[in-house]
């Protein structure tokens, strides 16, 4: 059976004004509760407004409310992919606000931390960039690495996510034993792991075509723009604070800071990869030179003394009693310190009166202002283009919003 | 094989003796085929939601379960996974997609900031999402750990396979107007909780609610 | 490293005379520098322009609220690609004249963080191009939240910030004029 149909064209003139599209807060491609209004012209975009907030959980004014001890649970739950360097930048930060220098064995332990934290946020990002451009498999390769990292984590600090790791002046324990032979695999095994998903993914024609001239920005805007991380380091600035402003002896470890040519999402995306490579190697070297001894700095000002010395001992017992009631005292002033984080430069203001309390915690969030870049980097691309572009920056909301 | 021998294929008709038989009750036919499939609407915000992607890749599997096809459309979805913290920003948002949700629905509130506003009892962040939506189970831990929440929703399998048809009214009443209305009234609360009041009921009894620091200018309401 | 420091703020003094109101070194190598607010934009301008100095990238921009000094301070933290210095300008405000030129113009990444500024200290930014609220709701009416005598738990009790919250429209957000910056609609 046949039937003829006619379709009435609509007379006049079409009505060709743009369009405004609402993507979030709720979407799975926003990484998080991201809202973008989108004003569109067909598929291009014309201008966007990203809309954030929605997981404004108030760390900052939280933290005034806590002591220096207490505050360091609620990093952890700021950058969710990796909470380890969270922990340690924020008491790195008090530590040099107090003039407080950790042990040999803690400053190692703290960089295996934060290496580790690395692979971990850009095995993440890596996951769900690639479900992004429409390929599944590096999602469920990348979590089962991520999977073997939760493990180090639980077995180290017994949460898998939530690790609050770090005490001003250590941290919360020694390693426990056989924790750096599983390490040690990781380190051996991953690269594997790392090959494939780079089969997977460089050479790619989809995720070339999908990343290649993307989300274009110069070094000079990228610097202008505040930029800071494999971002920035796409555009081939080098920056990174592991070789500028050198922290923990990082100017005694060998590798490479992997630059960028272009500044578009193929280069973040190189760059990242290559950054995974080279922690590796930092990794490796500081399981080499890991060093016996204790990993809690003797220091009355943050450290417990022993029980024997508070069942023999009145003074003992009284600065025990003090340093559990009444919480670590530091010196007033105030301190900027960063790291380089997985993300980008991740810094932490503290201000102190000297009192227990903090009067100011100010994170320095690097994907706050990465993120700013976004309407920038999106004008004139597609509606596709612009959740690559978003994934390619790297987010994560709870640090955005704070 | 092709349609013409589709359509050449005897129909079953009823009183043809090669077919089979299963007799069973109707709410048990019913429960069992919502329970075994279940799409899960992931309102993941934040760590929790981390989990919840641990749970759906290839080690906790949830696949298992015949949930593992995530629907981010709230008008495909059984059951609402509200993962991580929600502030009073996206309360609105988060109701609107449990409206959007078509029923029979249920809902999970996944870790201790969705069930109780966890340590965030601040300015911005709602205390439960029950004052938002309604909530069936609530798994506790910051963030539970996958099989926390693959528990949660077996538990919500449970509940499903003692529900029944009959029952279908009662069971999905919802009050309109009772979002963001406390259940307990202030008398009940104190009587529970003494001086302490709780995060909900705090500015009625708890000296907790003065915690500015006094001797400052007024900053200006708009 | 120290006598270059020196010089620095010297040359600043040289040029911007009583605008610069003191120095100080915070945990041994942090170079703090307290500037009148009438004149952080020219400062700023300076200190990103000047051969030999160079602070290209900004950081951070944020604020404090001590409490005990009435008043809120704006600090810049400042980072120099080329020099590898950092440098940490701090503009005290009084309580009474909560305003400061905006630098949105020196540096991109000005934008959005002295938007939340402005949205927690209730600071204002003169000359910013789109300065609204960025992390609360656009119609939050219980004040900043980062000042000091603004409570925890936020003005209003639970049920009223509940049902307040519940009020918002977001199907508002979807006609064009009501949206700022996205008034244009191109008619042809």
């Amino acid at each position: 059976m046949s039937v003829k149909q006619t379709i009435e064209l609509p007379q006049g003139n079409l009505d060709s004004g743009n369009m405004l599209v609402n993507i979030g807060p709720q979407h799975p491609a926003t990484h998080g509760v991201l809202r973008l209004l989108c004003e569109l012209d067909g598929e291009t975009i014309v201008q966007i407004d990203p809309d954030i907030g929605y997981l404004h959980s108030s760390f900052e004014k939280l933290g005034e409310f806590r002591t220096w001890n207490q505050i360091v649970p609620l990093t952890d739950r700021m950058d969710y992919l990796a909470p380890l360097m969270y922990n340690c930048v924020y008491v790195m930060a008090v530590e040099k606000l107090m003039d407080l220098k950790v042990t040999e064995r803690c400053k190692v332990v703290r960089v295996l931390c934060m290496e580790m934290e690395r692979i971990f946020s850009h095995l993440l990002w890596l996951g769900t960039t690639a479900i992004d451009v429409g390929a599944f498999t590096p999602f469920l390769y990348a979590f089962q690495e991520r999977e073997r990292i939760y493990k180090l984590h639980e077995a180290f600090t017994g949460a898998r996510i939530t690790t609050s790791a770090t005490r001003i002046g250590g941290m919360m324990a020694d390693l426990p034993e056989g924790w750096t032979d599983q390490l040690r695999n990781f380190v051996e095994t991953f690269p594997e792991t790392l090959d494939e998903i780079d089969s997977l993914l460089t050479r790619n024609g989809i995720h070339l075509g999908r990343t290649q001239g993307i989300g274009t920005i110069s070094g000079s805007d990228a610097v202008n723009a505040g930029f800071t991380g494999p971002n920035l380091r796409a555009s081939g600035i080098d920056y990174d604070l592991r070789k500028d402003r050198p922290y923990y002896d990082y100017e005694t470890y060998t590798f490479e800071v992997p630059i960028g040519k272009n500044g578009d999402c193929y280069d973040r995306y190189l760059v990242r990869m290559e950054e995974m490579r080279q922690s590796l190697k930092i990794l490796d070297q500081a399981l080499r030179r890991l060093p016996g001894g204790p990993i809690n700095v003797d220091d009355p000002r943050v450290s417990l003394p022993s029980k024997t010395d508070c069942m023999n001992d009145m003074e003992s017992m009284i600065h025990h009693f003090k340093i559990v009631t009444e919480g670590v005292r530091v010196p007033p002033g105030d301190c900027y310190f960063a790291i380089e984080g997985s993300k980008g430069e991740l810094g932490m203001y503290v201000v102190s009166d000297g009192g227990e309390k903090p009067v100011r915690w100010r994170v320095r969030p690097p994907s706050f202002v990465n993120l700013s870049v976004l309407p920038q980097l999106a004008e004139g691309h597609q509606v596709s283009d612009l959740i690559m572009i978003n994934a390619s920056l790297d987010i994560v909301l709870g640090e955005i919003d704070r | 094989m092709g349609i013409k021998d589709r359509q050449n294929e005897q129909l079953p008709v009823a009183g043809n003796s090669d077919l089979t038989f299963l007799t069973t009750k109707v709410d048990f036919v019913v429960n069992w085929a919502r329970r075994n499939s279940l799409w899960p609407m992931p309102f993941g915000t934040a760590c929790c939601a981390i989990e919840m992607m641990a749970s759906a890749a290839s080690n906790f599997d949830l696949a298992r379960f015949g949930m593992e096809r995530m629907s981010f459309s709230p008008r495909q979805a059984d059951v609402l996974i509200c993962a991580g913290r929600v502030p009073y920003k996206l309360a609105p948002v988060l109701r609107r997609t449990w409206d959007q949700m078509m029923q029979p629905k249920w809902c999970i509130s996944m870790g201790a900031c969705a069930s109780s506003g966890g340590v965030f009892d601040t300015y911005s962040m709602v205390q439960g999402i029950d004052t938002i939506v309604p909530v069936d189970v609530y798994v506790p831990g910051c963030p539970p750990r996958p099989e926390g929440l693959i528990y949660g929703l077996m538990m919500i399998q449970e509940k499903i396979k003692s529900e029944s048809m009959a029952d279908h009214e009662r069971l999905r009443r919802e009050d309109p107007e009772g979002a963001g209305r406390p259940v307990a009234d202030s008398s009940e609360v104190k009587a529970l909780t003494g001086v302490f009041g709780n995060s909900t009921q705090q500015d009625k009894f708890s000296s907790l609610a003065q915690t500015a620091r006094p001797g400052r200018f007024k900053d200006v309401l708009k | 490293m120290t006598e270059g420091k020196v010089s620095m703020i010297e040359a600043m003094v040289d040029v911007f005379g009583s605008a610069i109101t003191g120095s100080e070194i915070q945990c041994g190598d942090q170079q703090v520098v307290h500037v009148e607010p009438s004149n952080n934009l020219e400062i700023l301008t300076w200190l990103k322009d000047t051969e030999g100095y160079d602070y290209d990238l900004l950081l951070d921009v944020t604020a404090v609220d001590y409490g005990s000094i009435p008043g809120v301070e704006v600090v810049y933290q400042l980072w120099s690609i080329t020099n590898k210095q950092l440098l940490r300008i701090k503009c005290a405000l009084p309580e009474d004249s909560l305003k400061i030129r905006s630098v949105a113009d020196l540096w991109g990444s000005a934008n959005w963080l002295e938007r939340e500024v402005y949205d927690l200290f209730g600071v204002q930014f003169e000359g910013h191009p789109d300065l609204r609220r960025i992390l609360m709701p656009k119609n939050y009416s219980e004040g900043h939240p980062l000042r000091k005598d603004f409570p925890l738990r936020g003005r209003f009790s639970r049920e009223k910030q509940t049902e307040l919250a519940l009020k918002q429209d977001y199907e508002d957000y979807y006609s064009p004029e009501q949206l700022e910056g996205f008034g244009q609609r191109s008619d042809d």
